[in-house]
């Protein structure tokens, strides 16, 4: 059996994941995704927001939004810090929804609006999320 | 008046003894309190602790950076204060030495030619301050028993903001740090400027872990992302801190409330008592004196019976040796 991978996701209230994986995918701000995988050696980096996926051993897949946070990996241990973060389960899908309309007219009405464009990013990541 | 002082002490002790059914109350719902608020310091305890471990391997990998919020005046003009305090008192000593403490600070800054700003965390400091004419930048309360990460990230961001500018050249940070459910104490922290990262590295846990790291971007960037989450987690666990802290003492001082209440309901029923005594003593006197003047003539067996009522005694024992003879 392949070795596996520690996963934490951490925010400031608690750790709220913990488990095991065979894979972590996650995306740097700058360089794209990136997989991760027993054996890799320290990283450190800075996430986008977008999801996280956690390849489990059975097959499963836990799949996370990450607005904003970091990213460390050391000796088979992989630790998400993020403020803000959310797993597929907890996104109310009418609420993004209403969101995600809403910050599109803010953004057709202003182009320039940079708060209706980030809540935008947030909303469609939210429904991407939810729908994996 | 017979009857009366017995009458106004049982009121006081009634009212005694619903003053500590209150304060009994409140004892009980810090005890829980401090529980939830222990318990959320210790579930905030990683992230504070992965954050600095991630700045101890930016330190490892050699992160140079020159970063705002490490600008270090080279005249310290301005100086910032955070004061966190409870909302709400009767919490023994807890507000008053976090705002003894950092009015001490604040003058001890003042009178060296700097500036002040304040920035007051719970309804407490603000109200002292504003009573005494300091100038109160930021004010922000309602959450003091059970702060959340999105009120310290307020505050840090305000805060970060004035020191950007340069409206302020240092930020301390006073607040109540809980060592233990007895003990708890005032403490006084650099927030602003952040030390350099070595510095921060060994402020932390201190488990220097081997092994270069691959940085995306690069170190700097990473540091440069990290350092306001840094101020963040920093300021929530203060945070976190007090509200433990101020059950704490809310609980200790609700306790001493109900513990003296009880002592002075003993001490007032005692009281009570005697003057209960004393009314029904001062009655049969009454009536005594009432049957011998009804009576008259044997005026020594009034003057025994008397006797031995003020000496606690049967009137029959001093009947025989008593000059009845006549």
């Amino acid at each position: 059996m392949a070795v596996e991978l520690d996963v934490e996701l951490v925010s400031p209230e608690e750790v709220t994941y913990s488990g095991s994986a065979e894979m972590v995918i996650v995306r740097t701000v700058e360089e794209g995704d990136i997989a991760f995988q027993a054996g890799h050696v320290p990283f450190l980096g800075v996430l986008a927001p977008w999801s996280v996926d956690v390849l489990r051993p059975g097959g499963e897949r836990d799949t996370f939004a990450v607005h904003r946070g970091f990213v460390e990996v050391s000796h088979n241990k992989v630790t998400i810090l993020s403020d803000v973060s959310e797993a597929a389960d907890e996104i109310d899908l009418t609420r993004a929804e209403t969101a995600r309309q809403r910050a599109s007219e803010a953004l057709a009405a202003d182009a320039e609006d940079v708060e209706a464009a980030a809540a935008l990013e947030r909303a469609e990541l939210r429904l991407r999320v939810a729908a994996a | 008046m017979p009857g009366g002082r017995e009458r106004e002490l049982r009121r006081r002790i009634g009212s005694i003894q619903s003053t500590k059914k209150i304060t009994r109350a409140m004892e009980l719902i810090a005890a829980t309190r401090v529980v939830k608020a222990m318990q959320r310091a210790n579930a905030a305890r990683p992230y504070a602790r992965l954050i600095t471990s991630v700045i101890e391997d930016l330190a490892a990998g050699g992160a140079e950076v020159d970063h705002p919020l490490l600008r270090q005046a080279d005249e310290i003009r301005n100086v910032g204060f955070i004061i966190i305090t409870g909302d709400r008192g009767l919490a023994g000593a807890y507000n008053t030495s976090v705002i003894r403490t950092a009015e001490r600070q604040v003058m001890a800054h003042t009178s060296e030619g700097k500036g002040y700003s304040l920035c007051c965390v719970g309804r407490k400091s603000a109200s002292y301050f504003r009573f005494r004419n300091y100038r109160i930048d930021n004010a922000m309360s309602g959450f003091s028993d059970n702060p959340s990460y999105d009120d310290a990230r307020r505050i840090a961001e305000t805060v970060s903001e004035s020191f950007l500018v340069e409206a302020v050249d240092q930020v301390e940070l006073i607040y109540t740090e809980f060592v233990s459910m007895g003990t708890q104490r005032v403490v006084v922290r650099r927030f602003l400027p952040l030390v350099d990262t070595e510095m921060m590295a060994r402020e932390g846990s201190g488990t220097g872990r081997e092994g270069s790291f691959e940085f995306e971007p690069s170190p700097e960037a990473v540091l440069e992302a990290l350092l306001p989450r840094y101020t963040e987690a920093r300021l929530y666990g203060a945070l976190l801190d007090a509200a433990a802290s101020e059950h704490a003492s809310r609980q200790r001082a609700m306790k001493a409330a109900t513990d003296n209440a009880e002592e002075l309901i003993t001490k007032l029923s005692r009281a009570m008592n005697q003057a209960r005594q004393d009314a029904i003593t001062t009655e049969i006197m009454e009536i005594v004196g009432g049957a011998e003047a009804l009576g008259g003539g044997d005026a020594t067996n009034a003057d025994i019976a008397l006797a031995s009522m003020l000496a606690g005694t049967d009137a029959s024992d001093l009947v025989p040796a008593g000059g009845h003879t006549a």
